[in-house]
């Protein structure tokens, strides 16, 4: 059993969770998730590790509220305890000196970026962070990415806060500008990382994504979570998540994420119900 | 006068196969006291000549067979289970999911004649008549002092466990998935090997003092160095968790499985009922199951009770060579499953949305014994054919897991991925024993258990100083 130390409301539907877990606490690495499950009757979901504190032994997850795990997981609180919480998993990071490195986050993407933009500014590259939401109540992180970027660019849907459009139009207008930039990590939804992706391609720049495919176990014995990368099949729990986005078959892994559509509709509307 | 012998073994009742499919309770029943009693007494109790092989010779752990059928015989089931218990530490999966036609029964000398003694109903009905009764647990042994880190609680990492704890070694299981037992909680469903048998003969391990730590990944969590910090010896049995693939087009396609993705979220996640639990599981009408193990017969056979129309076995030799068991091959007749032999797929075809809707096949023939001794098949020209499916359980087997091998550097490892070991289950590595599927490949659940006890003995010898 897994006790919640610390739990703060990011935004209205995100929520983040500070966790007791020594064992994941002293090996997390920025770029690598665990696996949770609330309760007995529970499904195994994959979260991207946030933070962590040694000292403490906490891990801190970020969570979206998007489906009945999510939302039961939201509705906890300090002092409740998860069942189960495994990790670190995944590979971590490569983090070096690359020179300039853009990040770019989209919606609970922008908490997922956090780690690596703190290890890749420690690893003395100049910093610019692209992070954009529906809608300014849902960024997140704000102030954090701030602290670490040289510069910080924001983007919503509906122009409440920043450009009115896009991650992926502010990344476009960097690479119009001729901004040198040796690489860019772009971590959000999969449509999100497609079209950066694709934006970056003609220009010969690294890319790197987190992918989000559905998982089960995690640890690379079910094949759930397989992708394909430069034509070949991989496992995104135990070869990636992150993957070089120019190879990555982005329709392929929208296509999977749709498997159990109906089925999470179905577990949503019965949770409402049954409570 | 002769007492007459039954020639037949006294059948085991099961569930009839239309009710069967219906539910994902146990399918064979269980044989009664006096159904037991009444097999017992057909066991001849050979006193084997020097050279002659019996059944003991076949049980990969060394069971006294004839001692605790003399016992089932005499009702003192006590003193039959404790027999057991001696070699065996988990008899009520053992009894439900050995290959004995291969093992202990291949050797019983009664079936030189007639059908051999049912040595594995007989050990299922004294291990499950003490479950049902409260399971006594040995004395203690004086602690030695010495700690052992066990590697996957899988068939081969709980006997090592289980036989460590017996001779006074501090022992802690590590396993990575929330639930211990490996391919037994995992892989094997429900109506095979209930899950609430595999819990109650985990429990009697911890009872002897073995530690269960799950959500640890060795290897990520912690590594197998950090581990020889802590503990005197390190067992690993990880098992054979890689799932191998076709390497097809279309693999990747929506509902194409691996067979251990459908198991995993059937069996560990129990998806057979969502949306009571969380987990869902999407199964079509037209159901692929490929390859002919008893991981297939499982896959096929789960299909069924999911609600498939047809659920299909793709195999590209013929019955002969597949490896499944014959009772499973004719159980998942019975329940209606549909073999299609000889048969190779090339290639899943998707429909706009991603999901596959048939598949290209070939026919076979075969050839030449290839070096397993089974005969080669050999595509025939012109053949091609589509068969039409919603979904695909890819059963062709696994290999064994990457991930401590990937971790651990100075552990050797052979052409397969397979750690290699000694006859006595040491690896290359000082302090570190293997076993199971993680130094073989996928083979059985009383393989893995052999290898488990052949390891607890060399671990003993090693750390008691006398090898």
């Amino acid at each position: 059993m897994y006790k919640i130390v610390a739990k703060k409301d990011l935004a209205s539907t995100i929520k983040l969770f500070e966790i007791y877990a020594p064992r994941v606490a002293k090996k997390a690495m920025p770029g690598q998730f665990v696996i949770l499950r609330l309760d007995e009757k529970g499904e195994r979901i994959p979260l991207t590790i946030t933070d962590w504190s040694k000292e403490k032994g906490t891990v801190t997850v970020v969570v979206l509220e998007a489906g009945k795990t999510t939302k039961k997981l939201a509705s906890m609180k300090v002092g409740d305890y998860i069942l189960n919480f495994v990790g670190p998993l995944g590979k971590p990071a490569e983090i070096k000196n690359y020179g300039t490195v853009v990040f770019v986050g989209g919606g609970v993407g922008i908490a997922l970026i956090y780690p690596e933009v703190r290890a890749f500014k420690e690893a003395g590259n100049k910093i610019i962070t692209i992070i954009g939401a529906r809608t300014k109540d849902l960024l997140i992180f704000e102030e954090e990415l701030a602290k670490l970027s040289d510069e910080l660019y924001i983007a919503t849907d509906d122009g409440s806060k920043g450009h009115h459009g896009f991650v992926s139009d502010l990344l476009k207008k960097l690479l119009d500008e001729g901004k040198h930039i040796d690489l860019v990590v772009a971590v959000g939804p999969v449509i999100m990382m497609k079209v950066i992706s694709n934006l970056t391609k003609p220009y010969g720049i690294k890319t790197i994504v987190s992918l989000n495919p559905i998982m089960v176990d995690g640890t690379g014995m079910c094949g759930s979570c397989r992708v394909i990368v430069g034509g070949e099949t991989k496992f995104t729990c135990v070869d990636g998540p992150e993957f070089d986005g120019h190879l990555v078959d982005f329709d392929n892994l929208i296509a999977r994420n749709q498997r159990y559509l109906e089925e999470e509709k179905l577990a949503l509307e019965r949770m409402k119900t049954h409570g | 006068m002769a007492k007459k012998i039954l020639e037949k073994k006294v059948p085991m009742p099961e569930q009839s196969p239309k009710e069967r499919i219906k539910n994902f309770d146990e399918v064979a029943l269980g044989y009664t006291v006096e159904m037991a009693v009444e097999e017992a007494k057909r066991c001849l109790q050979c006193k084997p000549k020097e050279g002659q092989k019996i059944c003991v010779d076949g049980c990969p752990v060394g069971v006294n067979i004839p001692a605790f059928i003399k016992c089932i015989r005499d009702r003192n089931f006590d003193e039959a289970i404790r027999i057991i218990k001696e070699k065996n530490n988990l008899p009520a999966i053992c009894g439900r999911v050995c290959p004995y036609e291969r093992q202990c029964e291949m050797f019983c000398t009664l079936g030189k004649k007639f059908e051999p003694v049912a040595i594995g109903r007989l050990e299922r009905f004294v291990a499950d008549w003490e479950l049902s009764k409260g399971v006594k647990i040995p004395e203690k042994p004086q602690p030695n002092g010495k700690k052992v880190a066990v590697v996957g609680s899988g068939p081969a990492g709980l006997t090592v466990a289980a036989d460590l704890a017996k001779l006074g070694y501090e022992v802690t299981i590590f396993e990575a998935l929330h639930k211990p037992g490996g391919v037994l909680v995992y892989g094997i469903p429900e109506f095979r090997l209930p899950k609430r048998i595999v819990e109650a003969e985990v429990e009697y391990i911890k009872k002897l003092g073995v530690n269960i730590v799950c959500d640890v990944v060795v290897g990520k969590t912690v590594t197998v160095d950090e581990l020889l910090e802590e503990f005197d010896a390190v067992f690993i049995g990880t098992g054979a968790g890689l799932p191998n693939w076709m390497n097809i087009p279309g693999e990747n396609l929506n509902g194409v499985y691996s067979a251990n993705e459908f198991l995993t979220r059937v069996n560990l996640m129990k998806a057979y009922l969502f949306p009571e639990y969380d987990t869902p599981i999407k199964i079509g009408k037209k159901v692929a199951t490929i390859g002919g193990g008893n991981v297939a017969m499982d896959c096929a056979r789960t299909a069924l009770r999911l609600g498939a129309e047809e659920s299909y076995i793709v195999y590209r030799r013929s019955e002969k060579e597949m490896p499944a068991r014959l009772e499973e091959i004719e159980r998942a007749k019975e329940e209606g499953v549909i073999f299609k032999l000889l048969t190779l797929p090339i290639r899943f075809i998707g429909d706009e949305k991603g999901w596959v809707k048939q598949m290209e096949c070939v026919k076979m023939k075969l050839g030449e014994p290839d070096s397993s001794g089974r005969r080669k098949p050999i595509p025939i020209p012109g053949s091609e054919f589509l068969m039409d499916v919603d979904t695909v359980i890819v059963a062709i087997g696994q290999s064994p897991n990457p991930l401590i091998p990937k971790t651990t550097p100075d552990l050797k490892t052979g052409r397969k991925g397979e750690i290699l070991v000694d006859e006595k289950q040491k690896t290359s590595k000082a302090k570190v024993f293997a076993g199971g599927d993680i130094t073989t490949g996928d083979a059985t659940v009383i393989a893995a258990m052999g290898a488990g006890k052949r390891a607890a003995q060399a671990i003993h010898e090693f750390l008691s100083g006398k090898s």
